[in-house]
């Protein structure tokens, strides 16, 4: 590939039961490009990941995915509340979901935590009141 | 082992897909979407009581054989239409999460 490809979704924060279309988009794309299952498996855990955080805790947001030779990259990016204590959020097994949430399977406290163990990269920026930004990077070998 | 085998052997109601020459190699039960979406690997089974459509969007992004419903449960009908529209094989069984592996353990190690 010698051109890079970007795809951008907008991820909506109301719809619990629609969660996932943009990874799952991403993932028939990547199929498309050719590019490994290992490849696809870990972009499609931590785009997922990404994803949901943003519908349960964040309202929403917007996901933009680069691929170029080396890398796919994600960028998901909320106006959320942001995340206080990020060292904290990063720990299997915190969560701050709520029952109504639990109650779909969500809560687990393993989403950031898959987030950093299945991209090659990944880098947070959040702000409480405005927002968090994450971006990872999936090395295509 | 081939999952029209497995259903046959645990006596499993098909809710949607076409099993037909679908091979299945390996297990993940459990109900936390995040746990499941690390540990189910390509071509396993997916064993669960959950029932949402978040269940069909991690079973096609673990790229699982099947999901297998436990207790008897049926998906909600939004999740029924995900799976048909995504080619998500379901099953399901009236046993619990426990007695359907100790069986597909059984199963495999008899076809062994
Ligand atoms: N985009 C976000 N905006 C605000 N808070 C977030 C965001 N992403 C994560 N968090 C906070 O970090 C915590 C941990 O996130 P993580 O994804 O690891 O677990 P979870 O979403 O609660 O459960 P799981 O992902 O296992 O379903 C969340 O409970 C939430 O408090
Ligand atoms: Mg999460």
């Amino acid at each position: 590939m010698s051109e890079a490809v970007n795809f951008h979704f907008d991820v909506d924060g109301e719809n619990f039961s629609s969660a996932g279309a943009a990874s799952a988009n991403v993932k028939k794309k990547l199929r498309q490009l050719g590019l490994s299952p290992e490849v696809i498996r870990k972009v499609s855990i931590a785009m997922y990941e990404g994803e949901i955080n943003m519908v349960i805790h964040a309202n929403g947001g917007t996901a933009d995915v680069n691929v170029d030779d080396d890398y796919v990259t994600i960028i998901l990016a909320d106006t959320g509340p942001g995340i206080p204590n990020i060292e904290l959020a990063m720990q299997e097994g915190y969560s701050t979901a709520r029952d109504n949430i639990r109650a779909l399977g969500f809560g687990a406290g393993m989403g950031l935590p898959n987030m950093k163990k299945y991209s090659d990269e990944m880098d947070v920026q959040t702000e409480i009141g405005v927002g968090t930004t994450i971006t990872m990077k999936v090395k295509i070998d | 082992m081939k999952l029209t085998d497995l259903k046959e052997s645990l006596n499993l109601k098909l809710i949607n897909g076409n099993i037909e020459d679908i091979d299945f190699d390996g297990v993940y039960a459990g109900d936390f979407l995040s746990r499941a979406m690390s540990h189910v690997s390509s071509g396993n089974l997916w064993v669960t009581i959950m029932t949402n459509t978040n269940v069909i969007a991690v079973a096609s992004l673990s790229d699982c054989a099947a999901v297998i419903l436990a207790e008897g449960m049926s998906l909600m009908p939004d999740a029924l239409k995900a799976a048909e529209d995504n080619d998500i094989i379901v099953l399901s069984s009236e046993d619990t999460v426990y007695d359907i592996c100790v069986k597909i353990y059984k199963t495999l190690n008899e076809n062994e």
